[in-house]
């Protein structure tokens, strides 16, 4: 008892029948089909080629378009003269010519062997498979096809179209379950010729002729009705992408293919002379028997699906380049952004980054430069602290950082001084973390030794820029986490927000507080936000500190370290 | 931008080819062997002056990559590279004296040649210090790749210009006849572009890199545009419409995802600063037939001449293309 194999063949020919030769030489007939496309000289060079060998014959030739029923029609033709001519033959495998068998045809006779009554066809129904070109599902089977998909796209769909607004249907066949999967099978001569010496044929072919695709869908669909044991796998390994059309294979697939354990895979491009060598000429990685496992070179394809599909979140360049509308994710992980902290607290930037780890920046969109983590004036990706080059696309300069510096936390402050213009894509992304100590922008001032005129007309400007970022970050379209507090608020119980903020940044911050950063002393604050108030200037952001308390938080005034929360 | 947009756009692309098919008269045949073009072969079309120390290298590497046949224009070179490429078995070469910068910087020219010889072919468009890198170039020819593209419905394969350049002053380095460019200038600037959508032509404006960092630091705005779709299965109703940054029909400059997927891209490693740069810049500023006038000659020569450092403390080292991949400048998008 032997294997028959079926060869589809339409290209590459000098490839065809090198596999051919592979076949016959381990003593597997060969029913050759060859596309009626492929020009007479060109075939008859083929069948020349291929006269040496006594088991190899060729069989009518059809017209195979994809999608259409030439192919199905061919691998009848080709599977009677196999069965016909062929008596020794238990199993017909259907192969194309760009199939390669991966392991010795002694191993795939064997397992037939041990399997002799068993289908091989991967065959389910239509609910229960996600895999479907255009959309179309059930709708193959009760649908007209008469437009080539290929050629008369838009004849095709407007078809479509038509007869979905007509609810047009056509009837399924008595007795038949439509079901689907790869074109490629192994079924056993039982099977086979129940399936093409039915009396009901003729009609079945008919019906079949005008469904989309039937050589996935012929087989699979019969074979339920005849055979007795099917086992829905296909022994052909094949992967799809998310237009439909199967993975190539070249040169460097060879230790994937090899670790597939599959008996046949396809596509092989024509030119992957490493892999025809390797897989016809190099029997050495025989005598496995070991069961095929597509599986274990299934990551591979899954990631090229997901990559093309949904792609890097955070990621822009010259072939993602989401619209804003369609996007999910704005940056490539979670950050944070500090307001107020750096003013309220005189260490906060090294503190910040010995609690958590973090890379913590100076303010990132100071007027002046890009104040980078540890001074310096460029950072991961060669990101210059050039303000100039930095407000040429301050979005891009964000998601650039954060890109950049993948898997380690990014830290940054910001405040009304800096450049606002990136504060509404921040405040959409979800990655965001924003912490505000609303303000916060009056410590410095107060610190200051300038003018009071000055000082009023600055402490007005930045107030005006706070509340509208405010606005923005409490509007309708903010989805970053935000947390804020008033000054006033903050000063009171400072640990609860810090180790709050701290939880989230998550990483090595230890799970209490050991360490807090040094508040500045504020004693006379309040006087000076009266003083503001006197001029004319109203400061609303702080919330309320009085005017004789309104000195530096309790915690802080006699020790410069605040209590710890336990 | 409806029915009247797309009919403007139409009649732009027939002034492109109108313009072409005028300045087809400034070319001189030197060397015609487009005899030997085969159809599947796949075409490389250049413009040169003066390039002859690096076309040893740049014509072995893309016969490696798998292109059969060169198409140049010289533009007036007085350094023998004229006659060196039209030595080559697999060249053909047209001379011309016209100003590069009349003829669009030498697209004008090259729109005709590819539309008269690279109807149906798949056309690769790259300057003698571009070289093209896709994923897996490693281990599978550039038919590989069109074939994959063929098979996929692409008509237009995108790949950014990479600037390399050495660590160290450009001079110290001499750059010598036949060697890989990426020996000497094999660092480039890892995430720092910047990109926006032209609403026009539909495709991506990006800008950064060393250039923008070091040249433009003051005006970004009119860094070099770094975009380009140097690979494209011509039809000759194409027509490249300012370098090989964007095309018409605008479908073409669509090679990007706009969901949340990544297309498949490669890159172009722009091996321009040499040592050879510095000369080239006395020249051009004096020719002014480059880019917003050799503004960016000007910008060496000015500011900072034969001391330009384009390296810094995070610049990257070249390593191979699956290094591009993953820091993002360049994706496999659905070939695996």
């Amino acid at each position: 008892m032997t294997v028959g194999v079926v060869m589809l063949v339409h290209m590459a020919l000098d490839r065809a029948e090198e596999v051919a030769r592979h076949w016959a030489a381990s003593g597997c007939p060969v029913v050759i089909h060859v596309d009626r496309a492929v020009p007479p000289p060109t075939y008859d060079a083929f069948v020349n080629a291929l006269s040496d060998v006594p088991d190899i014959c060729f069989s009518k030739r059809y017209r195979c378009e994809w999608g259409t029923w030439g192919i199905v029609g061919a691998t009848q033709a080709a599977s009677e003269q196999m069965l016909a001519g062929f008596p020794k033959v238990r199993h017909v495998f259907l192969a194309s010519g760009s199939c390669l068998p991966l392991r010795p045809v002694q191993e795939l006779i064997d397992y037939l062997d041990a399997r002799p009554n068993v289908d091989f066809i991967e065959s389910a129904t239509t609910s229960d498979v996600p895999w479907a070109i255009g959309g179309l599902q059930a709708e193959r089977f009760t649908m007209r096809f008469p437009f080539s998909w290929k050629r008369h796209r838009r004849l095709f769909d407007r078809y479509v179209r038509l007869q979905r607004v007509l609810r047009f249907k056509r009837k399924v066949p008595a007795g038949l379950v439509p079901h689907i999967g790869s074109q490629w099978w192994c079924l056993t001569r039982q099977t086979l010729s129940a399936l093409l010496q039915d009396p009901d044929r003729a009609r079945y072919d008919r019906y079949f002729r005008r469904v989309w695709i039937p050589d996935e869908s012929y087989f699979q669909t019969l074979a339920r009705k005849y055979s007795t044991n099917i086992e829905s796998r296909s022994l052909t390994l094949s992967k799809f992408d998310i237009q439909g059309k199967p993975y190539i294979f070249y040169d460097d697939h060879l230790q994937l293919l090899r670790r597939s354990d599959c008996f046949v895979a396809r596509k092989i491009w024509p030119q992957a002379q490493k892999l025809y060598t390797a897989f016809l000429t190099d029997e050495a990685g025989a005598l496995r028997r070991q069961e095929p496992n597509p599986g274990k070179i299934d990551r591979v394809f899954v990631k090229a699906v997901e990559r093309r599909r949904r792609g890097r979140t955070g990621l822009y360049m010259q072939s993602r380049f989401p619209r804003a509308e369609w996007q999910k994710g704005m940056t490539a992980a979670p950050y944070s952004m500090f307001q107020g902290f750096a003013e309220l607290f005189e260490n906060f930037e090294s503190w910040l980054a010995k609690a958590t780890g973090a890379r913590v920046h100076g303010h990132l969109f100071a007027p002046n430069r890009a104040q980078f983590a540890a001074g310096q004036t460029a950072m991961n990706g060669a990101l210059s602290d050039s303000a100039v080059l930095r407000d040429h696309n301050p979005d891009a300069f964000l998601a650039n950082l954060i890109w950049n510096t993948r898997g380690q936390r990014q830290c940054f402050q910001f405040g009304p001084a800096d450049n606002q213009a990136v504060n509404a894509r921040i405040c959409q992304d979800r990655n965001a973390q924003i912490s505000v100590i609303t303000g916060a922008w009056a410590v410095p001032l107060f610190r200051s030794n300038a003018d009071f005129a000055d000082l009023r007309r600055q402490a007005a400007e930045l107030q005006k820029i706070e509340s509208d970022h405010l606005t923005v970050l409490r509007g309708p379209l903010s989805k970053a986490k935000v947390r804020i507090w008033t000054m006033a608020e903050f000063i009171e119980a400072p640990m609860e927000p810090l180790q709050a903020i701290l939880d989230e940044i998550g990483s090595n911050a230890p799970p209490r507080l050991s360490e807090v950063p040094r508040m500045v002393d504020l004693t006379g604050f309040g006087l000076f936000l009266q003083n503001l108030k006197n001029q004319g200037m109203h400061p609303h952001l702080m919330g309320d500190f009085p005017v004789e308390r309104g000195t530096a938080p309790p915690q802080a005034q006699k020790t410069s370290k605040p209590y710890l929360v336990r | 931008m409806g029915i009247l947009g797309s009919y403007r756009m139409r009649w732009a692309r027939k002034r492109l080819r109108y313009r072409a098919q005028t300045k087809r008269h400034q070319l001189r045949v030197i060397s015609d062997r487009t005899g030997q073009i085969r159809p599947g072969d796949i075409l490389l079309f250049s413009t040169q002056r003066n390039e002859k120390i690096r076309l040893p290298f740049f014509l072995d590497y893309y016969r490696d990559l798998g292109v059969t046949h060169f198409l140049f224009v010289d533009n007036d070179s007085t350094d023998g590279s004229a006659e060196y490429l039209a030595a080559q078995s697999d060249t053909s070469v047209w001379h011309t004296r016209a100003s590069y910068k009349n003829a669009r910087y030498g697209v004008d020219w090259l729109n005709h040649l590819q539309s008269f010889y690279g109807h149906g072919h798949w056309c690769l468009v790259v300057d003698p210090d571009e070289f093209f890198v896709y994923p897996f170039c490693d281990t599978r020819p550039l038919h590989a790749l069109t074939e994959w593209l063929d098979c996929s419905s692409i008509r237009a394969f995108s790949a950014m210009l990479l600037d390399m350049y050495p660590k160290g002053r450009l001079e110290d380095q001499p750059y010598q006849s036949g060697m890989n460019p990426m020996d000497i200038a094999c660092w480039f600037d890892g995430g720092n572009y910047t990109i926006e959508r032209n609403p026009k032509y539909w495709n991506l404006w990006i800008q950064g890199g060393p250039r923008a960092r070091v040249f433009f630091a003051k005006e970004p705005e009119r860094a070099p545009a770094l975009n380009k779709i140097p690979l494209v299965k011509w039809d000759r109703r194409y027509a490249y419409v300012n370098s090989t940054h964007m095309l018409l029909p605008r479908g073409l400059n669509l090679v990007y995802d706009q969901s949340n997927g990544e297309k498949a891209s490669g890159v172009l490693l722009h091996a321009k600063f040499l040592d050879t740069f510095a000369s080239k810049a006395a020249e051009e500023i004096t020719r002014k037939q480059h880019y917003a006038e050799s503004y960016e000659y000007r910008a060496y020569a000015e500011r900072h001449g034969a001391d330009t450092q384009l390296w810094c403390n995070w610049s990257e080292k070249y390593i191979n293309w699956r290094q591009l991949e993953i820091l993002g400048l360049m994706s496999k998008g659905n070939w695996a």
